[in-house]
């Protein structure tokens, strides 16, 4: 995935004793036929669910004056422009760019295209509002890196023709709103000027473009919008020069700080003249210290942060500034909008307790406010980030005003007549980690039967489904077989069950936010904002790092709850200090939280736990010490045991270096910290620099279940896996090779790929791809790369057996015990390895694989790729099966590339848009295991990769072996009266 | 002056040298604009009567590089990349319900920015850049409508049909065998006392 590098491995050298059954069953899933996985169309939703998601939003523009729809159109940080419904919050249209795409504005043009600039202000885009249709795009020239800006002037023509103005990479351009013809460009890049803002007064033929001039010396140009000819400039040195933004408060000022952050500088270009006026802060309010602007654009007026205040500073004729009002800090605000001809408003949003206050006031006359309302608000939501709002006309003529609000966890949610109209959990358009959890055990008093109905009831429903399956129903019929199906009593029940299909996934968001999803119909059971246990200001709001399975209760599972460890950080850098927060599964409280006092590098599960059933953990901070959770006696004294069989390595990827380090001592001499010990170096595998480049490294599953070690080749030859969960996979290209596709040629780049022992260092298989380079995409060992020569995405698969087990052939000896299967395998020893690998050439990039993991792993096992497309496809690990290419027995005909089976996309006709991870999870019953993926969107399936062979299918139907039982019961009975008569009429006779 | 230009023509050359080298310093500069080319293709997919496929082209992504640059298609099936560098590039469309090769796609430097297209499952190349869809794909299965004829040809089908054979046209077969040499085998049966299915049933042993 790509969120985090992949953690470490521990290991102990636990004597793992692998008892070897002779697979009866393994045999008899080789035999199945190929059963590709599929689906029909009317079981979509039924073990599937899918979410759309747009993520943080960064700008919004309403599109509400004509009747028909209300809508609003919206970027965000994941890179999406979409329009949702104003009414409902549903999505109309979305489209995620590029992931270099970032969108850098986004406005309505004509009142039919909405237009978005993207990838820093050098592609334009033009969209059908209604439909979201591309109409036009245009790439504009850029020669540096610079801020952007987009401006659709409102009311300015030129020849039939709207321009729209766009600045980045020095250049300005004016763009054809019709068809995105670029009218004309001016090159800013020899003087190095910014555009910071683009004006054009009322009745005013002229354009202003103003900016800075390497942030000393302000520029304004009066451009001919016809032309962009330059009619005049004029330009003034500001001693100390600027910083910070621009911001316009009317068409001829705007006001900027200067670089100590203390004085606010006016600059006024009334016709063409440029006059600045500067007042200090400390003028404004006492005691002052730096001063922020805040963005709302407010005519006349601005909004200025200095001391954790927010205050409202007036601006007036010849540029005198007077502060008029000052609220609280945690005010967001809207820009100003106007409500009737002459007056202008804005809102801001403020919390208090558990409420948030909505008001709208004029800009003019701050005392009068237009709407005031308090809404409920949840506590795990935080803080309001920004505020958009938008007036509409009520019946009686008066104004209304809805507000469109972004809160700290990202969310999305409509105000309007004091109440939330919808929301939307866009937290969830960036989820980083994810854990699954067992829901509770179902307790006495909590009846199972209320959900199944009378018998008449479910003879009736299996009668409908049997119609159903002989394609003999109504439309009606199916309408009510699809809601049965539906709220099938299993899907709505939060309570463990015997199969282990219903659980919760906790996903961990950017925003630090936890979400318990439902896996039966995906609904967020619980969500929870992470808090700093501090409350300090250097960490007010930790973010997220990864999730660990604190405490699973076994023992106790009736009236114990598992608990889930997050650990969080504050600040983005890697030595901010870590914070460790444990929270109720069930429930989603956080049932203690604390500031660790040290960074956090990497979380390292180690397999003991205490008596309590709290796992251990160790935690390495920047300084090479680990510190051991939870900081009890009795974890330390368990430690202690196994203190020398731990484990780990670091990864250096810039300079190429893999390290393995052990446990060396307390550091106690250090510090009175007993839970705190110092490490050793123990080996380094250092690549050559200059010919190789770390791009990917990735360990074994720790929780991979592997059924037989044997495996019986088709040569009738038995081979054993090479088990050991110690194996470092890393890939390495050369340093041509690191970059894009079409960057370098085939004689240039290599692929190499390492199997490296975590304990011993010990390089175990070393495999060169020549003339290939990445990215790489593995999954324990499938990995996936670009063949340059071939022009193709290869994938290949490395098996390791274990050649020291390979005398046990001989069944006498297994029968006399003359084996060392039962020796046990030290993860110190260097066991004899031989690896079989092979290539396949596949038709689409990968962007992630995951292999499906089942209870025991008696399942046979498919690759899940999740492809270019944003579609996941399930390919049987039989096409990639070794042994087939070695003979002709193979079950599947041998290719030289993957098959693509349309209906074994498991996403079936659905997009998870910008995945980024496929996690899945085993349930209880042998034959099925859960696939949640993750990007942009959601997306969760129940799959049985061999099909449910230990359990009925839901389509299974009881009317039909009922009815059958009945028949052959009255059948038997009937045949026995004839036989009876005729029998007895034979002996009349 | 006039002596140290007169004298000095190592110092020009060394004037000039070092303006060349500026020269040459800002050349790739200003050539970088000719260095990067478009590409600009089209996506044609043919007409379709399934539902739903009257915005087809809304859901089109076209890639390049694996990700390095996404775009989306024009009303009228046009895409195009820009700043493209020449070399050797790969494009990729993903398109829901259609399955369309990789394009290999060389653009020259020499020609100006000619490119040349190479599908690269089946190896065939392109005149010109019209990506079509290699085949449709289907993500789900169809269901077969109920008839009378996929019963019969189930296991279970086989074997009621079987039965019914043994059943119905066994008699019939039975009527057609010479009466005595019937005769003779039931005779014969009823002397290795062949238990009849009555008295297998526990209610006819006790009836009788």
């Amino acid at each position: 995935c790509w969120y985090h590098l992949p953690e470490e491995k521990l290991v102990s050298n636990r004597h793992m004793a692998m008892e070897i059954k002779a697979s009866l069953l393994l045999l008899i899933f080789l035999s199945y036929a190929i059963v590709s996985f599929s689906l029909y169309e009317d079981q979509v939703g039924l073990m599937d669910w899918h979410q759309r998601y747009i993520g943080k939003v960064k700008h919004a523009v309403f599109h509400t004056q004509k009747a028909g729809r209300k809508r609003v159109i919206v970027s965000t940080e994941e890179n999406v422009v979409a329009s949702p419904d104003l009414r409902h919050g549903e999505i109309f249209w979305r489209y995620v760019l590029g992931t270099k795409d970032a969108i850098d504005g986004v406005d309505i043009a004509l009142g039919k295209y909405v237009i978005t600039l993207s990838s820093q202000g050098s592609m334009l885009r033009a969209w059908n509002l209604p439909d979201g249709q591309m109409v036009w795009k245009t790439s504009l020239h850029s020669a540096q890196s610079s801020k952007s800006l987009l401006s659709v002037p409102i009311n300015l023509k030129v020849d039939k023709d709207y321009p729209i103005l766009a600045f980045g990479g020095g250049y300005l351009h004016a763009v054809s709103a019709i068809d995105g013809e670029v009218l004309w460009k001016k090159d800013f890049t020899a003087e190095g000027f910014e555009v910071q803002r683009i004006l054009q007064p009322h009745e005013s033929s002229i354009i202003y473009v103003l900016g800075f001039l390497h942030s000393s010396k302000a520029v304004v140009y009066q451009i001919d919008p016809r032309t962009g000819k330059v009619v005049a400039q004029k330009s003034m040195v500001v001693p100390g020069g600027f910083s910070g933004v621009i911001l316009s408060v009317s068409s001829d000022k705007v006001v900027v700080l200067d670089s100590t952050r203390s004085i606010l500088v006016t600059i006024n270009f009334l016709d063409g003249d440029i006059s600045f006026h500067k007042t200090p802060v400390s003028d404004l309010v006492e005691d002052s210290g730096n001063a922020e602007i805040l963005s709302p654009r407010l005519s006349n007026m601005l909004a200025v942060k200095v001391n954790k205040r927010t205050i409202f500073v007036r601006v007036g004729g010849e540029g005198k500034l007077e502060v008029v009002d000052s609220l609280s800090d945690e005010t967001a605000m809207s820009d100003s909008l106007p409500v009737t001809d002459d007056q202008v408003a804005f809102a801001s949003v403020h919390h208090e307790g558990s409420k948030i206050h909505l008001m709208v006031k004029l800009v003019d006359d701050l005392d009068t406010v237009l709407l005031r309302e308090s809404i409920e608000m949840d506590q795990h939501r935080g803080r309001v980030d920004k505020v958009f709002i938008n007036n509409y006309i009520k019946t009686d003529r008066s104004n209304g005003f809805r507000a469109l609000i972004v809160m700290e966890d990202h969310s999305l949610l409509l105000l309007q007549q004091g109440a939330i109209v919808w929301s939307r959990e866009e937290g969830l358009a960036s989820v980083t980690d994810v854990t699954t959890a067992e829901l509770p055990v179902e307790k006495d008093g909590v009846s199972v039967a209320k959900v199944e109905h009378t018998l008449v009831d479910w003879l009736k429903g299996h009668m409908l489904k049997l119609k159903g399956s002989l394609l003999l129903a109504s439309p009606e019929d199916v309408a009510a077989i699809q809601e049965m199906r539906m709220k099938s009593s299993g899907r709505s029940k939060l309570t463990r069950d015997h199969n282990g299909f219903r659980k919760l996934f906790i996903a961990l968001t950017r925003a630090g936010k936890l979400f318990a999803l439902y896996t039966g119909d995906g609904r967020i059971v619980w969500s929870m904002l992470l808090n700093s246990p501090s409350k300090s200001e250097a960490c007010e709001r930790p973010s997220g790092i990864s999730l660990y399975q604190w405490q699973v209760p076994h023992h106790h599972a009736m009236d114990e709850n598992p608990y889930v460890l997050v650990v969080g950080r504050c600040g983005s850098d890697s030595s901010a200090p870590g914070v460790l927060s444990f929270v109720d599964f069930y429930t989603g409280k956080e049932i203690s939280s604390s500031d660790i006092g040290h960074s956090v590098v990497r979380v390292m599960p180690l397999p003991f736990t205490d008596s309590t059933e709290q796992r251990l953990h160790l935690i390495a901070d920047t300084e090479g010490h680990v510190h051991l959770y939870p900081k009890t006696s009795e974890a330390l004294r368990i430690f202690q045991r196994d203190f020398q069989n731990v484990y780990w390595y670091t990864v250096e990827g810039d300079d190429g270096i893999i390290r393995g380090h052990g446990m060396k001592s307390s550091c106690a001499g250090e510090t009175a910290d007993e839970y705190c010990f110092t490490t050793k170096e123990l080996w380094t595998v250092v690549f050559p620099s200059e010919s190789e480049k770390i791009i990917s490294t990735l360990i074994r599953k720790p929780n991979e279940v592997v059924h037989t070690q044997a495996k019986v080749n088709t040569d009738q030859d038995l081979l054993y896996k090479y088990v050991s969960r110690n194996l470092l996979f890393v890939a390495t290209v050369s340093p041509k090779g690191a970059g894009e596709i079409g960057s370098v040629t085939p004689e240039e780049s290599a692929l190499v790929v390492y199997l490296i022992d975590t304990i011993t260092g010990r390089i175990l298989h070393r495999l060169s791809h020549q003339g290939c380079q990445g990215p790489v995409h593995a999954n324990w060992v499938v990995y996936h790369y670009f063949n340059l020569r071939a022009h193709k995405y290869e994938v290949t698969v490395v098996e390791i057996y274990d050649q020291s087990r390979a005398e046990n052939k001989n069944v006498w000896k297994l029968v006399l015990g003359k084996h060392n299967l039962t020796a046990p395998i030290s993860s110190y020893s260097r066991p004899e390895m031989f690896t079989k690998s092979q290539s396949y050439f596949f038709a689409q990039l990968v962007k992630t694989i995951a292999v499906t993991s089942t209870a025991k792993g008696i399942t046979s096992k498919q690759l899940l790729i999740g492809t270019i497309g944003d579609q996941i496809l399930a390919l049987d690990k039989r096409f990639v099966n070794l042994s087939q290419a070695e003979k002709e027995e193979g079950i599947i005909p041998l290719t030289d590339s993957l098959p693509i089976i349309p209906q074994s996309y498991i996403t079936h006709s659905l997009k998870v848009e910008g995945l980024r991870c496929i996690v899945t999870a085993p349930a209880k019953l042998e034959s099925t295991t859960y696939v949640f993926a993750y990007g942009v969107d959601l997306f969760y399936k129940r799959l049985a990769p061999s099909k449910t062979y230990d359990s009925l299918t839901d389509d299974f139907s009881y009317a039909l072996l009922l009815i059958t039982i009945v028949a052959l019961v009255a059948a038997i009975y009937i045949t026995w009266v004839v036989l009876e008569k005729k029998e007895l009429s034979e002996k009349w006779r | 002056m006039a002596p140290i230009i007169r004298s000095s023509p190592a110092l020009a050359f060394l004037v000039l040298q070092i303006s060349l080298i500026f020269f040459a310093s800002t050349l790739p500069y200003s050539s970088g604009s000719e260095d990067s080319y478009t590409i600009t293709g089209r996506v044609k997919i043919p007409p379709s009567n399934v539902i739903g496929h009257l915005s087809k082209f809304s859901n089109v992504k076209v890639i390049l590089n694996g990700g390095q640059s996404v775009t989306f298609l024009r009303p009228d099936g046009y895409f195009s990349f820009h700043k493209v560098p020449a070399g050797t590039h790969l494009i990729e469309v993903s398109a829901m319900g259609y399955f369309f090769s990789p394009v290999r796609v060389d653009v020259s430097a020499r020609h100006h920015g000619k490119v040349h297209a190479t599908l690269t499952e089946t190896r065939r190349s392109l005149t010109e850049l019209v990506l079509e869809p290699l085949r449709e794909e289907h993500y789900y299965e169809i269901r077969e409508p109920f008839s009378i004829l996929s019963i019969v040809k189930s296991p279970m089908g086989l074997m009621v049909g079987f039965m019914v054979v043994v059943v119905f046209l066994m008699p019939k077969l039975m009527e057609n065998i010479d009466p005595e040499e019937m005769k003779q085998a039931q005779e014969e049966m009823r002397r290795q006392g062949v238990p009849s299915l009555s008295s297998l049933l526990p209610g006819a042993g006790a009836s009788r």
